[in-house]
């Protein structure tokens, strides 16, 4: 493992499977009484938004806190960087405040990135999604949950996603997401195909190991996961595609575009979900569709990366053990 | 008045020469000139070029004294070799006026590094919607010729051709910075397989060159010359060559970085390589490359463009864009174009000397190096190489993006109209 977690491009296959692996150790803490590890007492993690996201702070503190680590939360609005503070001054002043890694969450494209690379602080820098970039973590969540379902619990420990065809539907241009999980899904050995008006397929997508598509029904049937990503009613304005129905009609998923995917497949969405645009009710409250249970695992998998960034090579769970925990 | 001897200098790369100024003037050149009377400059073999011009120049003053003033900005471009720079428009207040256009000229010939020749705004405000004086902007002190609202592109297609028509009175000639603002919109880098990746807002090469399709086609409709700012695509390339072929009054040119970086650069995310239009590919360098040797693009212009330290270091969103350059131009053509066997030395006098100056309308620069000519010349030892140390520049700005990069030849000295701005590497 590398000292930061920029970009699911930087992790290898090995690793890869590492943080899936410990994910896995780490979803059985949810299972006890008491849902804590005294893994990172004495650590602080602060999580630096300066974009708001409910849901990935609140996964990222649900996983620094079971893992006893003392969570630091920082949200642009009503700090000094509206005032004008840059994000240099903003990280600086809370690694001098003691701060061993930090979690960011930034609209501009390679500020991880920037913070890891250019010298201003020491602290491990997490991405928990950078503008239209990356989000690595949802990437790992969403292989976590793919292997879980299409290789199995115990079955997977150890294994990658080999052979498995994986469909990602929607505005890929604007998505981290997707870009991440080309990468990381490409790594696991899966096959991806993107499904998207051209509109929404950036220039250059050629260079991606990836097929692309503007035909889903065709997709579908050879699917073993079909994540639909969300679309933001604004794109109908920058003329991305006529109208919303136009866009559900050839692009979203139904219960009928459903019924043709293979049996075993899922249906997966990273949220948050805009009903009746990319996807309908039926399939949102389906038992294929994966949305609750990737939340679920987000945490998990954000413990797994925080506890193998910061917490050594000692084994999650003989804690007791451990020499930092004497 | 006094003289110079600068004896054996390789003029235009040729064979070693002696070179004679005396006073403002060229007296002589030839062999076993006679230092009597005159101080001697051992040239040893440096190459002589006619001082450099650079039609593309950022000085920054007013408004933005942080980044860059006239003084420091023409220090800049002597240390460089170069003996005139034309300084762009899009200053605080912007250089639409008269009065704005000839405290800028003043201000140069007070310093006395480099002449200052301002260029004048195209639209007031630089805002592209009603044509600013350019008459009076002609007439002034300052003598403006060329305009340009360079920073934004003059969109609107009337006001392009009114400008277009209207500066022939004078013999003027708008430069434009070809940038349809529709595509460009939230442009970060240049659009293709790097922006794909790193999820940058692309800059895609069609937004400059529809506009230079456009303008050609309106400079040839209304018998007007056109000149492109820096120009960065293999496609308007083309264009421009195709221009050319039609008999169409085009002038372009390309700058430095253009000449030697590519997009794979951002990849860094490290804002110093920031700048607009954006670094392209490989293909495009090349093309560039090999469209400056053929001339289908004139010159070099070295599109200046000092910033703040803080305005780039930063996520390269909030980044500004662009790049310094004057000190550095001239080591990037030997490089990219004299040691690739692209250009020689009298190929780089043309393109950084002669043919910006008469595209400008500078008088006295970019003459020949020869008896009665105005002594604007510039030494250049061109067997050195040396890292790029930003922390020597003249510039008020550090925002290069060859910090530390190894690049060859360093100008020894410069003279303005026989007056040393540069002695051995250093300021006079």
């Amino acid at each position: 493992m590398q000292r930061h977690l920029i970009s699911a491009a930087d992790l290898t296959r090995d690793d890869a499977v590492l943080i899936l692996d410990t994910a896995e150790e780490m979803a059985r803490v949810a299972d006890r009484p008491i849902k804590k590890l005294p893994t990172l007492r004495g650590r602080t993690i602060v999580n630096l938004f300066f974009e708001d996201s409910t849901r990935t702070r609140i996964s990222f503190e649900a996983a620094e806190k079971r893992l006893s680590a003392d969570v630091i939360n920082f949200s642009a609005k009503g700090s000094s960087v509206s005032k004008g503070e840059s994000l240099k001054d903003t990280a600086q002043t809370l690694e001098a405040m003691g701060v061993d890694a930090v979690v960011i969450r930034h609209g501009a494209s390679g500020a991880p990135y920037r913070l890891a690379n250019s010298g201003w602080i020491d602290a491990a820098v997490v991405n928990a999604g950078d503008g239209t970039h990356q989000h690595p973590t949802q990437a790992l969540l969403d292989a976590f949950t793919m292997r879980r379902r299409l290789v199995g619990r115990d079955a997977g420990l150890g294994q990658d996603l080999s052979g498995k065809r994986i469909t990602i539907v929607g505005d890929v241009l604007h998505s981290r997401v997707a870009r991440s999980n080309v990468d990381l899904l490409h790594t696991l050995g899966a096959e991806v195909t993107l499904v998207a008006p051209p509109t929404l397929v950036p220039v250059g997508v050629g260079s991606w190991p990836c097929e692309v598509s503007y035909d889903l029904d065709s997709t579908l049937v050879k699917s073993d996961a079909v994540m639909m990503l969300r679309v933001q009613r604004e794109r109908m304005n920058a003329a991305f595609f006529p109208t919303e129905r136009e866009y559900s009609r050839r692009y979203g998923l139904d219960g009928e575009r459903m019924a043709k995917m293979p049996e075993h497949a899922i249906v997966m969405h990273p949220g948050p979900m805009v009903r009746g645009m990319e996807i309908t009710a039926e399939v949102a409250d389906s038992d294929r569709c994966t949305v609750v249970e990737q939340v679920a695992n987000g945490v998990s998998i954000r413990m797994a990366v925080l506890y193998l960034l910061l917490g050594g090579n000692e084994p999650a769970l003989t804690h007791a053990r451990t020499p930092e925990e004497k | 008045m006094s003289k110079i001897l600068i004896r054996g200098a390789k003029v235009l790369g040729g064979e070693p020469q002696d070179v004679l100024i005396d006073g403002e003037t060229i007296a002589e050149v030839g062999t076993g000139l006679s230092a009597e009377g005159a101080e001697v400059v051992e040239a040893g073999g440096k190459v002589l070029l006619p001082g450099l011009v650079d039609l593309h120049t950022h000085l920054r003053e007013p408004g933005r004294e942080d980044s860059e003033t006239v003084l420091t900005g023409t220090r800049a471009a002597a240390s460089g070799g170069y003996t005139a720079v034309f300084a762009m428009a899009n200053t605080f207040p912007v250089a639409d006026t008269a009065g704005v256009v000839e405290q800028v000229y003043r201000l140069g010939r007070e310093h006395g590094y480099c002449d200052v020749q301002p260029i004048g705004a195209v639209t007031v405000g630089l805002e592209g919607r009603k044509l600013a004086e350019l008459g009076a902007m002609h007439e002034s002190a300052a003598g403006v010729t060329v305009f340009s609202d360079d920073g934004k592109c003059v969109d609107d297609a009337v006001i392009m051709r009114r400008a277009l028509e209207y500066v022939k009175a004078f013999g003027g000639v708008v430069a434009q910075h070809a940038q349809e603002p529709r595509l460009t919109e939230g442009a970060q880098m240049n659009e293709g397989v790097v922006s794909a990746e790193l999820g940058l807002g692309g800059w895609p090469a069609v937004a400059e060159e529809s506009i230079i399709a456009r303008d050609v086609l309106l400079a040839e409709h209304v018998g007007s010359r056109v000149h492109i700012c820096h120009l960065s695509t293999a496609g308007s390339v083309e264009i421009v060559r195709w221009a050319k072929s039609r008999g169409i009054q085009v002038t372009a040119e390309v700058t430095p970085h253009h000449l030697l970086l590519t997009d794979e650069l951002v990849r860094t995310y490290n804002p110093v390589y920031k700048v607009n239009p954006p670094l392209r590919t490989e293909r495009d360098v090349h093309a560039l490359r090999e469209a400056l040797a053929d001339g289908t693009i004139d010159i070099v212009a070295t599109d200046h463009a000092p910033h703040p330290h803080e305005d780039k270091d930063c996520e390269w969103a909030a980044a500004a864009m662009g790049m310094v350059g004057l000190e550095t131009a001239l080591s990037v053509v030997q490089e990219t174009m004299v040691e690739t066997g692209l250009l020689d030395w009298a190929g780089v006098a043309d393109r950084m000397s002669a043919r910006p100056a008469q595209i400008g309308r500078a008088t006295g620069h970019g003459r020949p190096v020869s008896a009665g000519e105005p002594a604007n010349l510039t030494l250049v030892d061109t067997a050195y190489r040396g890292q790029v140390d930003p922390a020597g520049f003249a510039s008020r700005s550090r925002n290069t993006p060859y910090q530390g990069r190894e690049l060859p030849g360093r100008v020894t000295h410069t003279w303005l109209r026989g007056k040393a701005t540069l002695v051995d590497g250093k300021l006079t």
